[in-house]
């Protein structure tokens, strides 16, 4: 399997993603809907061109990421990392959560669900084919909506059947969040973790997708889907925290929202590892009463380039959005935020807000923000804008004053910056976990 | 060896332009002076470049805290050596908590791989804060965003309480507090009056100066201290204004 610029010719068939892949090995219990789907991905796959620069989803994006030749489905790991893997994922948890499930290279190594309400569905996809197919069917991959990841998403569906389906009948609440660790690991390879989260009526359900290598050098490739369905006043937080190996992993991370009548979904992205990131965030509102909120936070040091393209589709009157966008970047390191507020026909009273704000630390970084706005309907509250800047001189001079040297002082600046943009996320649990991987990396880089 | 907060002949510059021209004042430790003058007098240039402000070029004299000549430091190194400023306008640090700020500020005066208990430092800070009036969501809240007025000088006030100075520059914080803000943060520094350290208020109103009484008075003007006194004259500049010290002969 290659996905190379269209001029060039390399190819490998079919076989080496799907029917090689030892999580294939029940493929005769897969339902027929679901083979037929895989085969139709691949074609789609194949047929697909590969994102050139002149498309304008791919403005700004280093092409060269694209190339991610001879990437293979990894072996599984062996019984000691297993062992190793589950209790980092362990230590590093919360003391609440409604359940944890813990991957690696394709497979379920650890499931735990302490604390689901009595109804609700937590299940590694693979078991959900088998056990709930029909429930599983009315919603897994059944959009094509994309922002330029088409062919990753084709790859994604010819390929998945790792990560959770997340299902919440009405009313269900978990308080406490839904853990996902998701470990990669061997030169070479990729996963491609699937996160689907239903909500039905007045369901809450908190699901949190972390990205982690095994090992601290290698080139793998992660293409994660999540699909977040969200019925009438149902509440979805979905959070992806990425901190894969910055060098060689690269990450592609597909999102898509569906908010019905006076649901509330909010999103987070955190991004500190991987040498490649693309996060697409494609979040519709579709009934009176939705909101949508999009959070995101990045810290890139070295070469490290995180490529962000957003939608937020207003589809219907009384919806309300909001994006705030954090990116501190230091020495050569690269983002680029994409950024569109769509207000379709007939949707009045719409709210919609986008902020980006980046945050240099180094002249030779790069930020690129490209905000937009397309408003077709009436009585309409939009607001979009985009900031760069360094740290101010008089924050610094504050800090020190109080006898915190000038590294630190910036240190806890860029910390609280990134840290803003993380508050707004609902559960104390999970904000923790997220500040002390920030805090945990700026320590790294110094 | 000298206990005292020292200027000596303290002349200082901003883009070119001579603030301080030679200013000269002694705090000795366990007392308060007040440094009262008009408006364009140098009041807030003397704390920024005691601060280090890095705005303001010291181009003659020196500042003694105690025998350590404070313009030979960094910034953050005159702090840990025992030098507060409480600002007149505190910053806002966006996203950084006030109890981490302060741990950070705590964490500074440790010696390397010392860590702060944390237990001990929430439960003094917490004293500190019920002295000070402050409701306990101010740890958790960003430094100073969204602070009132009031509440930035309390603010100043607790991070001076957790840092124990030797010496503090209160810089005009008086400004913009209500009678009863006023009050408390005056109960604030006066619980901190002790034998062992040396407060200079700088303030325009002598409102401020019934609440912490001063033992000496100065007049700043044109850079330079023009007149000393006791507490009583901070009531005449009160009462007569600045012009009858300003016009008068400088003193030889």
């Amino acid at each position: 399997m290659v996905l190379t610029p269209p001029e060039e010719t390399t190819t490998r068939p079919a076989a080496s993603w799907c029917d090689a892949a030892p999580v294939n090995d029940a493929d005769a219990g897969l339902p027929d809907w679901y083979l037929e789907l895989r085969s139709a991905a691949w074609a789609r796959y194949n047929a697909l061109p590969v994102p050139t620069r002149t498309n304008q989803q791919w403005r700004f994006a280093d092409l060269k990421h694209l190339r991610i030749d001879n990437h293979a489905l990894p072996a599984p790991v062996s019984a000691s990392v297993a062992a190793d893997l589950v209790a980092r994922a362990v230590s590093e948890r919360p003391a609440e959560f409604a359940a944890h499930f813990v991957f690696a290279n394709n497979r379920l190594l650890h499931a735990e669900t302490p604390a689901l309400p009595e109804g609700a569905t937590c299940l590694p996809i693979e078991d959900a084919l088998a056990t709930r197919p029909d429930l599983l069917r009315a919603h897994f991959l059944k959009h094509g909506d994309f922002l330029g990841g088409e062919k990753f998403a084709a790859l994604h569906a010819a390929a998945t059947l790792s990560g959770l389906f997340v299902h919440f009948p009405k009313g269900r609440v978990a308080e406490a969040p839904v853990i996902v660790h998701h470990f990669i690991g061997g030169e070479g390879v990729a996963i491609f973790p699937h996160t689907l989260v239903v909500a039905e009526d007045h369901a809450s359900v908190s699901v949190i997708d972390l990205f982690e290598s095994i090992n601290g050098k290698e080139d793998t490739l992660v293409v994660g889907m999540a699909d977040l369905h969200a019925d009438r006043g149902g509440r979805i937080q979905y959070t992806s925290l990425q901190d894969l190996n910055d060098k060689g992993a690269k990450h592609v991370q597909l999102q898509h929202t569906r908010a019905g009548r006076d649901a509330a979904v909010k999103v987070g992205y955190l991004n500190l590892g991987a040498e490649w990131v693309r996060n697409e965030s494609i979040n519709r509102m579709v009934e009176s009463g939705a909101d949508c909120q999009i959070f995101s936070a990045n810290l890139a040091n070295d070469v490290q380039e995180y490529d962000q393209r957003t939608l937020q589709s207003h589809e219907a009157q009384h919806t309300t959005s909001d994006l705030f966008f954090k990116n501190a970047l230091y020495d050569r390191a690269r983002t680029i935020f994409s950024g569109l507020i769509q207000v379709q026909p007939g949707s009045h009273h719409t709210d919609s807000y986008q902020t980006c704000r980046n945050l240099l630390g180094s002249d030779e970084a790069e930020a690129n923000s490209m905000p937009g706005l397309e408003i077709d309907a009436d009585q309409v509250k939009c607001s979009h804008g985009s900031t760069s800047g360094t740290i101010s001189d008089e924050e610094i001079f504050y800090l020190r004053a109080r006898g915190i040297p000038a590294d630190e002082a910036r240190k806890i600046i860029s910390l609280g910056f990134l840290n803003e943009s993380i508050e707004k996320l609902d559960g104390e649990s999970v904000k923790e976990m997220l500040f002390a991987r920030i805090a945990r990396k700026f320590a790294a880089i110094g | 060896m000298s206990q005292s907060l020292r200027i000596e002949n303290l002349h200082a510059s901003v883009d070119g332009h001579e603030i301080l021209k030679g200013l000269t004042l002694e705090v000795p430790k366990g007392q308060v002076h007040a440094i009262m003058g008009p408006n364009g007098s140098g009041k807030s240039t003397l704390s920024k470049v005691i601060a280090g402000h890095e705005d303001y070029t010291v181009t003659e004299g020196s500042v003694f805290l105690d025998d350590i000549n404070l313009l030979d430091l960094e910034i953050d190194e005159r702090s840990r050596a025992g030098f507060f400023l409480a600002f007149q306008y505190p910053h806002e640090i966006p996203g950084v908590s006030n109890a981490n700020f302060i741990r950070a500020a705590r964490q500074a005066r440790l010696p390397k791989g010392q860590e702060i208990d944390a237990v001990a430092f929430y439960r003094e800070m917490y004293a500190k804060m019920d002295e000070l009036g402050m409701d306990r969501k101010f740890t958790a809240r960003s430094v100073n965003e969204g602070f009132s007025g009031g509440e930035k000088k309390r603010n100043e006030i607790l991070q001076m309480m957790m840092l124990e100075p030797k010496y503090a520059i209160l810089d005009e914080t008086d400004s913009g507090l209500d009678i009863d803000a006023l009050k408390i943060v005056a109960q604030g520094v006066n619980a901190m009056r002790s034998p062992e350290r040396g407060f200079l208020v700088i303030t325009h109103y002598q409102r401020l100066l019934d609440y912490i009484v001063p033992d000496v008075v100065h007049v700043l003007h044109d850079g330079r201290i023009i007149h000393t006194g006791g507490k009583e004259l901070a009531y005449e500049l009160e009462e007569k204004g600045y012009d009858w010290i300003i016009n008068e002969p400088v003193a030889a």
